[in-house]
């Protein structure tokens, strides 16, 4: 009976590493870095950098007071909010694109000339990667203790100092570790950029629009930039286990399985 | 300094409270069972938790009247929590300078002295109210390293810094251990007498409110039942569970005058007992548990009132013991109860004398 669980646990954590370990046997580490001087590479680079930089700015920006407003907050129709921000992190990237020309697309709701620009990629990684860091960001400032909240304003602290100086800090490794999740879900984006920014080289090709595109053309720099979204992806990971030391095994989308925002 | 008024009405699930109380410079203990609204009755004053109508004000300043509801921050409240609540985040000083930093409405020459730059920092300021509850040399811990009583000190040094006219304490010896809480209570009692500031605080346990307070209120289902100064409430308990609060043992009964010129006191289960206090009717006796003696059986003594009973409990306290039997309780040394050896379940006399029984009438 427990050789049937290993094996059962052997195949699946084999399934799991296999695609991964192959992109690094099938690519020599010296070409692996070799390819990242391909101008295809640096552009996509450029553009994912760029593009990530000024949607997590956006979605910290605006997210950490929206959570924390939602977070401190008992009103009506708060449960029927929570999961409408929740909706775009299980919608089909796909449907967040057309979704997006549909809204903002030249015969959309609010016509624009947004679509297929670099405005437009951050627009999609928002929107697709945004519910991931307000979500757990909402759990991070519940988790904050209320009677600490109580304390700082019968001390005499105003509202903004409250959040500033005792919420922020004490959620603030929740926080770091939703946005490294939702920094990850961005830079990884493909299915609503392709769709509301398309994949124009230099302007709007994130690297896994690179991969995507070279794959049929040159199967080893596809290979290339996908190592190097492996280690992007295994930077963050690490980042959010190191972020959250508390949790022995933190699921890394509590969300997906019972909010407990007092443990 | 101004005293604090509170009249206040807050629906509870269960129970509304309902009280009024007027603290001057002194310390005013509401002491109930778990669940009485103790703790409603701060938050109410702290601004916490808004009262369904009512009043709050310390001396001219209104904190609530229906129409104006300031704002916790804006009430000169200092409030320590029953866990204390201090932020784990900051040092000792940190927690301390927090209730210091805003700047209060100046008058014209602390304001020139604020732009002159003379003022005290907040961290200066947390350093005095460090060293005067001597706890100084915690200024850069952070608050889990502390013990319970320092935790304790620090919470009470924090609501001191933004210079309150009112300071509530949620529970004050609550967390901490029985090993600790003998000392913090000395020590707590030293200093609210130093503060000189109306203070409130809530408590479970007679013994800490009648340690710590000038008066104290029993509150039970959100009223005060009782409201006088520790030797009031002992000496005069308003009913039995005030008494069974205090510990001290309440005998209900009517009274009538003795040919002897004695009070003669019939009880419910027919007992009677005599008691030096004249008084007619329906009586309290009220009997300090430290004046029952305990025999195997009825001493011939000058005691009046010998009452034969089963030993129901006995609980050490300390190198005394508490022995309940019938409707008494009985302190006696630790020494006596094991030189009779006393057990639960035997009969024995309990005996006090008549003027050790004290009427008080009851409604």
């Amino acid at each position: 009976m427990r050789a049937l669980f290993a094996a059962a646990a052997a195949v699946g954590l084999a399934f799991f590493v296999l695609p991964v370990a192959a992109i690094f046997l099938e690519i020599a580490p010296d070409d692996l870095v070799g390819r990242m001087g391909d101008p295809v590479v640096r552009d996509a680079l450029t553009v994912t950098l760029k593009t990530s930089a000024v949607a997590q700015a956006l979605i910290l920006g605006i997210g950490t007071p929206a959570a924390y407003f939602l977070a401190s907050r008992r009103f009506r129709g708060r449960s029927l909010l929570l999961t409408l921000v929740e909706l775009p992190i299980v919608l089909p990237p796909a449907v967040a694109g057309i979704g997006l020309l549909a809204a903002f697309g030249r015969l959309g709701l609010f016509p624009t000339s947004i679509p297929f620009t670099q405005l437009a990629v951050v627009l999609a990684v928002c929107l697709v990667a945004g519910p991931l860091y307000l979500r757990q960001a909402i759990a991070s400032f519940e988790a904050v203790d209320r009677t600490l909240v109580e304390a700082a304003r019968t001390l005499g602290a105003r509202p903004a100092r409250v959040f500033a100086r005792v919420a922020l800090p004490l959620a603030a490794p929740g926080l770091g570790a939703g946005a490294a999740l939702s920094f990850a879900r961005g830079v990884g984006e493909f299915g609503a950029t392709i769709m509301f920014a398309g994949s124009l080289q230099g302007l709007t090709q994130t690297l896994p629009l690179a991969v995507y595109s070279e794959f049929d053309r040159d199967f080893e720099l596809a290979l290339a930039i996908g190592g190097l979204l492996v280690a992007v992806s295994a930077l963050v990971l690490l980042a959010v286990k190191l972020l959250v030391p508390w949790t022995r095994f933190a699921p890394t989308f509590p969300f997906l399985s019972a909010p407990s925002p007092s443990s | 300094m101004d005293a604090l008024r509170a009249d206040l009405s807050v629906p509870l699930r269960s129970f509304p409270v309902e009280l009024e109380l007027e603290v001057r410079a002194e310390t005013l203990a509401l002491v109930g069972p778990s669940g009485a609204g103790k703790t409603t009755v701060l938050r109410a004053i702290a601004g916490l938790l808004r009262p369904a109508r009512g009043l709050v004000a310390l001396g001219a300043e209104t904190w609530f009247d229906g129409r104006v509801d300031v704002p916790p921050e804006g009430r000169r409240v200092g409030l320590v929590f029953q866990e204390f609540a201090l932020f784990p985040h900051l040092t000792v000083r940190q927690n301390v300078a927090f209730g210091g930093k805003q700047r209060r409405r100046l008058d014209g020459a602390q304001e020139r002295r604020f732009r002159l730059g003379r003022h005290r920092s907040g961290n200066q300021r947390a350093d005095e109210l460090l060293a005067r509850l001597g706890i100084r040399r915690l200024a850069s811990a952070r608050p889990s390293e502390l013990s319970g009583g320092e935790r304790q000190r620090v919470a009470l040094a924090r609501a001191l810094a933004r210079d309150p006219g009112v300071l509530l304490l949620d529970e004050p010896l609550g967390a901490l251990d029985p090993h600790t809480r003998g000392q913090v209570r000395a020590e707590l009692r030293e200093q609210l007498g130093r503060l000189g500031l109306p203070t409130m605080l809530v408590t479970h346990d007679y013994a800490d409110a009648a340690a710590l307070a000038d008066r104290v209120g029993v509150i039970v289902d959100g009223r005060i039942v009782q409201l006088g100064t520790p030797a009031e409430l002992l000496a005069a308990p308003a009913s039995p569970f005030v008494a069974e609060f205090t510990g001290v043992n309440l005998l209900v009964g009517t009274a009538r005058p003795a040919p002897d010129g004695l009070t003669e006191i019939e009880l419910a289960d027919g007992t009677r007992v005599r008691s030096a206090d004249r008084l007619e009717g329906r009586v309290g006796v009220v009997v300090y548990p430290w004046d029952v003696a305990i025999a195997r059986a009825a001493p011939d003594d000058s005691a009046q009132n010998h009452v034969r009973a089963r030993i129901s409990a006995i609980v050490p306290l300390g190198n005394r013991a508490r022995v309940t039997l019938g409707p008494l309780t009985a302190e006696v040394t630790e020494a006596s109860a094991e030189r009779l050896a006393l057990r639960p379940g035997e009969t024995v006399v309990a005996s006090f004398k008549a003027t050790a029984a004290r009427l008080t009438p009851l409604a």
